[in-house]
C-alpha cells in the first residue's frame, strides 16, 4: 500500500516534471511550494544577521516570501523554532548555546541543519601592548608569575590580576580554571558581551591593562590587535577527570573547548518548503569571509542589506549549486 | 524628628510587649552575628529545606502550554489582524503577490504623518504644541529613524487602546465591588508592576509565540495597571451630587455609568491614558526581543557593536516620541471640543481632523509619483554618531584615572562593607525583624503580608540573591535620596531651575537605560559601581519630582501665617514646609525604591550577582519556572518595601494630624 502510494506520487511527480519541461517553464516553477512567509530570526549581533540576510536574500530571489523576526538568542531555539513561529535560525554556538540546543533537540520539533562553517573559538585574550609587561605570553605559565599578574591588576583586585569573564550562563568554568591552574587572578563576570567589549574599548584607548574573554568570529578580532593565551589543549577528559593534566587533583586545568556554529530550522520546514530547506542546509561560509563581511558593517558603516546583496551577486554560481 | 515620631508611635501601642519583642529580636540578631556557629540553620537557609517551587512553576507552565495554547494562539491570531493593518499603514505598506511581479500598496507618506502630528498639536494646544510636534517628528525623519519609529509607533497604536479598554473594564469592576478590588485586583496590579518583564519572557514566547503580537501582550501586561487605578479612582471621586443627579433623572445603572460617571471622571482617566502610553514606551527594548523590531532593536544592535552614537540616536527617538505623545495626550485631557452643529458637513464640524486626513491622503498619493515622499532618501538624513563616541573617548582618555580612583574608594569603603553585612545577615533574624517592623507600623494585618513574602525568598532558596538585590537597591535608593531630595527642594524654590531640570528628568525616565549602560561601563568598568550609577540615574527622578511637588503644593496662606508669626526662613522651612511636604516626599521615596528594583534586570546585563542574574540564567537554560520564581521574589521584595514605607508614611501623617 505504502509503496503503491509512493510510486503513484512518483509518477505524478514525473508527470509534472515532464509537463513542466514541455511547457519550457523554468525549473523553479514549483518554487515557492507555499506562499506562507519563511520567518528568519534576527538576533543582536552582526554576523548572524548577515547570514540571515544572505539566506533571506537568496530565498526572495527564488520567489519565496521572506520575513525577518527579531528574537532573543537563547530562548528562540527552545520556543520560536519549536512552534514554527520562526522557520530558521542561522547561528547557534556550541560554546554558548550548548544547553539550550540540547533542550531543543529533546523536543524533536526542531532540526539541526548542520554546521555553518566557522569554528567558534573562545579563550583568554590580551591586547598586544601587554606583552611588554609580561614577556612570557602567550604561554599561560607566564601568568603564574606574580609580577605578571600584578600588571593586570586593578586597585580592588591587587596584587592579583583582573580577568573579565563572560556572562555566567556561558559555561566558561573560569573560576575553576583559575584555581586548578594556580593563576593569581580574580574572575569578574560581565553580564553581557556588550559590557565586555565596552571595557576592552576603553582600556585599549588608554593602553591600560586588560585580560578578557574574547570569541571568534567577531569584529573585535579585526579592530583590536591582540593574542589568545595558550592554555594546555582542551580535551573532554580535562573537564571530567581530575587526574588529567598539570593539576592531578582538579579538573578544568586546560583551555576552553572550540566548537561548531549550528544552523537550526523548525522541523516542519523540510516538508513545507523543500527547496528552501535544501538551501539552508547546504549554506556555509568560511571564517575569513564572515569576519570580512561583518567588518564591512561594523567598521565601515555599510548597511546589512548592501553587504548581503553584494555577496549574493558575487556568489551566484555557488548558491545556485546549493539549491540544485 | 522622624525618630521622635516613631517612638511616640510605639508608645501608643501596648508598651511592654513591644519593647520586649524588639529587645529580644535585636539581642538574638547580635548573638547570631557573633556566634554564627551556634545555630547555623538560622544564619544560612539550609539547602535540604528548600521547597522546589521553581519545578512546580515549570509544571504549571507545561500544563498551560499543552492545554491552553489553542486559546493563547487564538488571541494571537485575533490581535494580529489590527496589528498587521496598522503596521502596513504606518511602516511596511502591503505587498500583493510574491516574487518579482509583486506590487506594493505604499505606506502613508512621512510628510503626511509629520503634518498630521503638527495639525493635532495645533488643534489641541496652539502654535507652541504644533511646533513641538513638528520638531520632534522631523528629528525622527532627519536622523534616519523613521522606519523603526513607525514600527514602534504601530505597536503603541495597537497596545494603548487595548490597555485602555481592558483597564477601564477592570477599573469599573473594582469600583462596583470594593471587596474584589482589595483582595484580587489590587494585589494583581502590584504584581504586574513589580515582576520584571524578563521573568515572564519565556512563558510569553511559549504561549503567544515569537511575533509582534506577543510583544503587544507583554506591553499590555506592564501598562494596564495605571489605567485600572485611574478608572477606579476617577469613579470614586465623582461628587455625590452628580451621582444623585444621574439617579434622579432616571438613568439605569448602566446609563449612569457610561453617560454620567465616566464622562465626569474624564480628566483623571486621561491621566491614566497618559501613563499607559509612557509605560508602553518603556517596554520597547524588551518588546524587540520577542519579535517587535523597531527602535528597541536598533538600540540593542548598535550597542552590541559599541556604536554608541547610533544607539543614542535611536534611544533619543524613543524619548522624542514619548514627549510628543505625552504632551499631546495631556493637552487632549483638558481639551474641550466645540459643540457640533447638527446638519453641518463633516469638515465643518471637524476641521482639523478632516484637514489632517486630506493631507495624509494627498501626500501618500503624491509619493507614488515622487518616491522621496514615501521614504526619506538616505542622503537627506544626518547622524551625530561619531560625536557621541568621540565625547566618551575623550573623557575616557583624559579623566579615567580620576574616575577610577572615585570608583575604587566607593567600592572599598561603601559597597563592599554594606554587601558583606547584608549577605552575612542571618535570614531568620531578618525575617523576624521585618515582621516586627510590620507589626509596629501596621499591626497584625501588615505582618500577614510581610512574613509570608519574606519567607518566600528564603524557602525557595533565593535568600542570598535576595539580599544581594536588597544591597544594590538599598544603596541606590539611599544615594538617589541624598542627591534627589536636595535637588527637588531647590527646584521648588526656583522656577528657572525647575524649567531647566524638567526636560532632563523626562529624558532620564524615557531614554532606555540600555543607552547609557555602555558608556558608563567604558568609564567605570564592569561591576557594582556601574550598576549603581545606572540605577541612580533612573531612580532619582521620582525623588526630585515628588519633593518639588510636595513643597510647591503647600498653600501660600500657611507660609504667610508662618511669616506673620515670626518664623525665620530657616524655621519656616524646617517647621512648616518640610513636615507638610513629608507625605509627598515619602511617596517619592516609595517610588524611588520601586524604580531601583525595576533596574535589577538591567544591572544583571552589566554583571551583578543577584535575582536579576537568576532571571537571566533561567532564560539561558530555558527554565521558565526558575525565571518566574526569581521574578516573584523580586516582586515580593518590592511589595514588602512598599507596604512598610506606606505604613510609615501613614504613621508620620497621623502624627502630624494630617490624616
Amino acid at each position: 500500500m505504502h509503496r503503491l502510494l509512493t510510486s503513484r506520487r512518483l509518477a505524478a511527480g514525473a508527470g509534472l516534471a515532464v509537463s513542466a519541461a514541455l511547457l519550457s517553464l523554468p525549473a523553479r516553477a514549483a518554487v515557492p511550494e507555499s506562499p506562507d512567509p519563511i520567518k528568519i530570526a534576527l538576533f543582536d549581533w552582526t554576523s548572524v544577521n548577515l547570514n540571515a540576510k544572505i539566506i533571506g536574500g537568496i530565498l526572495s530571489k527564488l520567489g519565496y516570501n521572506v520575513e525577518y523576526t527579531t528574537a532573543d538568542y537563547l530562548s528562540s531555539i527552545t520556543t520560536g523554532l519549536t512552534t514554527g513561529d520562526l522557520t530558521l535560525g542561522v547561528e547557534y554556538w556550541d560554546t554558548t548555546a550548548g544547553e539550550a540546543m540540547k533542550a531543543s533537540d529533546a523536543t524533536g520539533k526542531t532540526e539541526r541543519l548542520g554546521p555553518l562553517g566557522p569554528k567558534a573559538k573562545e579563550e583568554w585574550w590580551y591586547p598586544l601592548y601587554m606583552k611588554e609587561k609580561c614577556p612570557g605570553l602567550p604561554n599561560w605559565e607566564a601568568l603564574k608569575d606574580p609580577k605578571c599578574a600584578a600588571a593586570f591588576a586593578t586597585p580592588e583586585t591587587a596584587p592579583k590580576g583582573r580577568y573579565l569573564g563572560a556572562p555566567v550562563t556561558w559555561e566558561g568554568f573560569d573560576d575553576e580554571r583559575v584555581v586548578s591552574l594556580g593563576l593569581p587572578f580574580t574572575v569578574i563576570h560581565a553580564g553581557t558581551d556588550g559590557a565586555m567589549f565596552a571595557e576592552l574599548d576603553s582600556a585599549y584607548q588608554r593602553k591600560a591593562p586588560m585580560m578578557l574573554w574574547i570569541y571568534s568570529p567577531h569584529w573585535a578580532n579585526a579592530k583590536y590587535k591582540g593574542e589568545w593565551v595558550e592554555f594546555p589543549k582542551h580535551t573532554k577528559e580535562c573537564y571530567t577527570d581530575p587526574k588529567w593534566g598539570v593539576n592531578p587533583d582538579q579538573a578544568y586545568d586546560c583551555g576552553k573547548p572550540t566548537g561548531e556554529i549550528w544552523k537550526y530550522s523548525w522541523a516542519g520546514m523540510k516538508d513545507k518548503w523543500p527547496v528552501a530547506h535544501k538551501l539552508a542546509k547546504n549554506y556555509s561560509i568560511d571564517t575569513q569571509e564572515l569576519n570580512k563581511l561583518a567588518g564591512q558593517v561594523d567598521l565601515e558603516n555599510k548597511t546589512m542589506e548592501e553587504v548581503a546583496d553584494a555577496w549574493i551577486a558575487a556568489n551566484e554560481a555557488k548558491w545556485k549549486e546549493w539549491v540544485k | 524628628m522622624s525618630r521622635a515620631l516613631s517612638i511616640e508611635g510605639m508608645v501608643s501601642e501596648p508598651v511592654s510587649f513591644h519593647a520586649l519583642a524588639w529587645a529580644a529580636a535585636l539581642l538574638g540578631t547580635v548573638l547570631l552575628f557573633v556566634f554564627p556557629d551556634a545555630l547555623p540553620w538560622a544564619v544560612k537557609y539550609p539547602s535540604w529545606a528548600v521547597v522546589p517551587f521553581a519545578d512546580a512553576m515549570s509544571a504549571v507552565m507545561n500544563f498551560l502550554k499543552t492545554y491552553f495554547s489553542w486559546l493563547t494562539r487564538g488571541i494571537t491570531d485575533v490581535l494580529s489582524v489590527p496589528l498587521g493593518f496598522v503596521t502596513g499603514l504606518l511602516a511596511k505598506g502591503w505587498k500583493i503577490g510574491s516574487g518579482p511581479d509583486a506590487w506594493m500598496i505604499p505606506r502613508v507618506s512621512w510628510v503626511g504623518i509629520v503634518a498630521a502630528f503638527t495639525i493635532a498639536g495645533y488643534a489641541l494646544g496652539g502654535a507652541r504644541l504644533a511646533s513641538l510636534a513638528a520638531g520632534c517628528m522631523l528629528y525622527v525623519a532627519i536622523f534616519g529613524q523613521w522606519d523603526s519609529t513607525m514600527l514602534t509607533l504601530s505597536l503603541i497604536v495597537v497596545a494603548v487602546p487595548l490597555c485602555i479598554l481592558i483597564g477601564v473594564a477592570i477599573g469599573i469592576v473594582g469600583f462596583r465591588r470594593p471587596g474584589v478590588d482589595a483582595f484580587v485586583i489590587s494585589p494583581a496590579l502590584d504584581f504586574m508592576q513589580t515582576v520584571p518583564t524578563f521573568a515572564y519572557l519565556l512563558p510569553m514566547l511559549l504561549l503567544f509565540g515569537t511575533n509582534p503580537v506577543a510583544a503587544v501582550i507583554a506591553t499590555a501586561i506592564f501598562s494596564i495597571p495605571p489605567m485600572v487605578r485611574a478608572t477606579t479612582l476617577a469613579l470614586q471621586r465623582v461628587p455625590a451630587e452628580i451621582d444623585d443627579l444621574g439617579s434622579m433623572v432616571g438613568c439605569s445603572p448602566r446609563q449612569k455609568l457610561y453617560r454620567v460617571l465616566l464622562p465626569s471622571g474624564r480628566p483623571l482617566l486621561m491621566v491614566g491614558v497618559n501613563q499607559v502610553i509612557m509605560l508602553a514606551l518603556n517596554m520597547v527594548i524588551i518588546a524587540s526581543m520577542i519579535g517587535a523590531g523597531g527602535l528597541g532593536y536598533d538600540v540593542l544592535l548598535a550597542l552590541r557593536a559599541l556604536k554608541i552614537g547610533p544607539g543614542m540616536e535611536a534611544g533619543l527617538a524613543i524619548v522624542v516620541i514619548a514627549i510628543v505623545l505625552d504632551r499631546l495626550s495631556q493637552a487632549a485631557a483638558t481639551y474641550r471640543p466645540a459643540a457640533a452643529i447638527p446638519g453641518a458637513p463633516v469638515w465643518q464640524n471637524h476641521p482639523y481632523l478632516s484637514f489632517a486626513l486630506l493631507v495624509l491622503v494627498v501626500t501618500t498619493l503624491l509619493s507614488l509619483a515622487f518616491p522621496p515622499l514615501g521614504s526619506l532618501p538616505k542622503a537627506w538624513t544626518v547622524s551625530t554618531g561619531p560625536m557621541w563616541k568621540a565625547a566618551i573617548d575623550w573623557i575616557n582618555v583624559n579623566y579615567f584615572d580620576a574616575i577610577d580612583a572615585f570608583r575604587t574608594s566607593l567600592i572599598v569603603w561603601v559597597l563592599n562593607p554594606v554587601r558583606n553585612f547584608l549577605e552575612g545577615f542571618p535570614w531568620l533574624a531578618a525575617v523576624t525583624l521585618l515582621s516586627l517592623a510590620g507589626y509596629t507600623l501596621g499591626g497584625l494585618r501588615l505582618v500577614l503580608v510581610v512574613l509570608p513574602l519574606t519567607l518566600f525568598c528564603a524557602v525557595t532558596g533565593l535568600w542570598e540573591k535576595s539580599m544581594a538585590t536588597l544591597y544594590l537597591c538599598g544603596v541606590a535608593t539611599a544615594i538617589s535620596l541624598l542627591i534627589g531630595v536636595p535637588i527637588g527642594l531647590y527646584a521648588a524654590r526656583s522656577d528657572r531651575f525647575q524649567a531647566f531640570i524638567t526636560p532632563i528628568l523626562d529624558t532620564l525616565q524615557t531614554l532606555p537605560s540600555f543607552c547609557f549602560i555602555i558608556p558608563v561601563v567604558m568609564l567605570f568598568r564592569v561591576g557594582d559601581v556601574t550598576a549603581l550609577i545606572a540605577t541612580v540615574l533612573f531612580a532619582i527622578v521620582p525623588a526630585i519630582r515628588y519633593t518639588n511637588h510636595g513643597i510647591r503644593q503647600i498653600p501660600v496662606s500657611l507660609i504667610e501665617a508662618a511669616k506673620v508669626s515670626g518664623c525665620t526662613p530657616r524655621q519656616t522651612f524646617w517647621r512648616v514646609q518640610l513636615p507638610l511636604a513629608l507625605p509627598e516626599i515619602m511617596l517619592g521615596i516609595n517610588q524611588t525604591v520601586l524604580l531601583a528594583l525595576s533596574m535589577i534586570i538591567i544591572c544583571a546585563m552589566i554583571g551583578t550577582r543577584d535575582l536579576g542574574q537568576e532571571v537571566f540564567i533561567a532564560l539561558a537554560k530555558a527554565d521558565a519556572g526558575r525565571g518566574i520564581t526569581a521574578g516573584i521574589a523580586i516582586a515580593f521584595i518590592g511589595i514588602v518595601a512598599d507596604r512598610l514605607l506606606r505604613a510609615l508614611a501613614r504613621r508620620a501623617q497621623s502624627n502630624l494630624g494630617l490624616a
